[in-house]
């Protein structure tokens, strides 16, 4: 039932989205461009003040973002993936909608490579300043460290 | 790969500094730090201007390696994360797995898992409030709460064949069935612990020094605990009802009776006084299993290969430190295609330099201390 309300809402606030069922929450994609302002919207008119998880994940032809979102007050949540190009991952940040983001944006950066255009302090956070390559993506190689099962 | 430690001076760091402003180094290596955490603080006279947290220096990438394990084989890299709830994260682990396969857990299981983690949670509590007070200046705390510690790891060691990392769980239920010593010992460790935790408690909680030194320090809001990301006692202390065992109940926590234990001053002081709480409240999860441990299957009959459907599956549990979600998007295969940790670790280092810009350097160490912060967890 929440779904369906959820849906509604969704597909009057961005006519692009488009829905995946199946799991255990309702998965939204969105394009891009839309995505800072569909986040504005989400924290100020349903509540959704906790992003519990953000990620990225590589599936070799395209880059996709993934945000938990959480309602704190209705336990209601909602999945946000967006779709990025492998070759130029560019996204505006959420990281002044919520505080938690800056982190999580910084690791998507250096093990992803997406850009996280607006964000206050896009540097490596886990690897060493000199680190060359996204270590997370599936072609990365390194011949030293890395050992193939 | 490693470079060396970059070393921030006034010239290296990002922005300029003021006149009269000092850039500091906390860590790699410094008593505090309980790990090899790196903190860059910027400080006018006393007052801290900023934190920068440098972290990676025990960055194993666990999450890479996880994608070349088998879904039997990742369970016990986790073990290597946050390594004082080991058993916790296993069980995240293992409960992400069950949740692709639709496996059903038998209840003996299931009540030997939440034992465990109960224990778990006691062992990492009583071992945070004797590093913590020992980063204040007591000493004594740390002797008398590993003591106690020392039982947990002892029943730990004779179940499970090991202290720390204990590898504990399979998917479906646990490796061995429990020890026939095991309900004799934990009973005697309930005793041990009501008559001994109240000596720690005239030594800590009212001490006039703790007190001054925590109450009112590190304060965090509960609006910014939530935006931060911030999870279990740190937020609980804010006064965000989060517990995940309440919330969203696994394993059978849905048939206990215990409380959510919630402060509201958000300072370092309610974050000691929760999870002293919380200590007693897993005594009473424990006092309530213990003599109905029901009879059984100890494990689900598995395939000896696991593969789990396409798709993403994403489990949560409440650990020592917070909420950790285990994130699995599986191709149909048997390794995981991506897997991602979101640990109570990182997110609540993210919100010390809000909590403690502002304070003077010499609260930095109660404000940081009562995080609990375990550095393997933030690097992962």
């Amino acid at each position: 039932m929440e779904t369906e309300v959820l849906k509604t809402y969704f597909s009057a606030l961005e006519p692009l989205a488009t829905f995946e069922e199946g799991g255990e929450w309702l998965m939204v994609q969105v394009p891009a461009e839309n995505w800072k302002n569909i986040a504005r919207k989400l924290i100020t008119e349903r509540d959704f003040d906790f992003l519990f998880c953000v990620t990225c994940v590589d599936f070799k032809t395209h880059l996709t973002m993934v945000y938990h979102l959480r309602s704190m007050q209705t336990d209601e949540t909602v999945v946000i993936k967006i779709q990025l190009d492998r070759d130029q991952p560019i996204v505006e940040t959420v990281s002044d909608i919520w505080r938690t983001a800056e982190f999580h944006e910084r690791e998507a950066f250096e093990m992803f490579g997406v850009q996280f255009t607006g964000h206050p302090d896009l540097r490596k956070l886990i690897l060493p300043d000199d680190f060359e390559g996204f270590p997370m993506r599936k072609d990365f190689e390194y011949p030293i460290n890395m050992i193939k099962l | 790969m490693y470079s060396e430690t970059t070393i921030v001076t006034a010239e290296t760091s990002q922005q300029p500094l003021q006149e009269g402003q000092l850039v500091i180094n906390v860590g790699p290596q410094h008593p505090a730090t309980h790990g090899v955490l790196h903190l860059v603080i910027t400080l006018e006279g006393e007052t801290i201007i900023k934190i920068e947290p440098h972290l990676g220096y025990i960055h194993r990438s666990i999450e890479k390696m996880s994608e070349s394990l088998t879904y039997r084989q990742f369970i016990y890299v986790t073990s290597r994360m946050d390594y004082l709830s080991a058993h916790i994260n296993n069980l995240a682990c293992a409960m992400c797995v069950e949740k692709g396969m639709l496996l059903e857990v038998p209840e003996r299981a299931q009540v030997i898992r939440v034992i465990m983690s109960e224990l778990t949670r006691i062992a990492s509590h009583e071992l945070w409030i004797g590093a913590m007070a020992m980063d204040l200046g007591a000493f004594t705390p740390f002797f008398y709460t590993f003591r106690e510690r020392e039982t947990i790891n002892d029943i730990m060691e004779q179940t499970c064949g090991a202290r720390l990392t204990m590898n504990y769980m399979v998917p479906g239920g646990v490796m061995y069935d429990l020890h026939p010593e095991f309900v004799a010992r934990v009973k005697s460790f309930v005793v041990q612990f009501k008559s001994k935790v109240s000596e720690l408690e005239d030594l800590v909680t009212d001490n006039i020094i703790f007190r001054n030194r925590t109450v009112g320090v590190g304060v965090l809001s509960k609006a910014d605990a939530i935006s931060y990301g911030c999870t279990g006692p740190v937020a609980r202390a804010s006064g965000v009802d989060g517990d995940i065992r309440k919330r969203f109940p696994y394993s059978g926590y849905e048939k206990l009776q215990f409380e959510q234990c919630i402060d509201t001053a958000g300072d370092s002081f309610a974050r000691y006084i929760v999870r002293i709480r919380e200590m007693y409240q897993s005594i009473h999860i424990i006092e309530q299993l213990i003599d109905a441990i029901p009879e059984g299957d100890f494990q689900a009959k598995t395939k000896a290969v696991i593969k789990l459907p396409k798709g993403e599956f994403y489990t949560r549990v409440e650990t020592a430190r917070g909420e950790l979600g285990v994130y699995i998007v599986s191709e149909g295969g048997t390794t995981p295609y991506r897997i991602k940790y979101r640990s109570p670790g990182f997110s609540n280092l993210s919100a010390l330099n809000h909590m403690a810009s502002g304070s003077k350097i010499g609260d930095l160490m109660a404000t940081m201390g009562t995080l609990d912060l375990v550095i393997p967890d933030i690097d992962r």
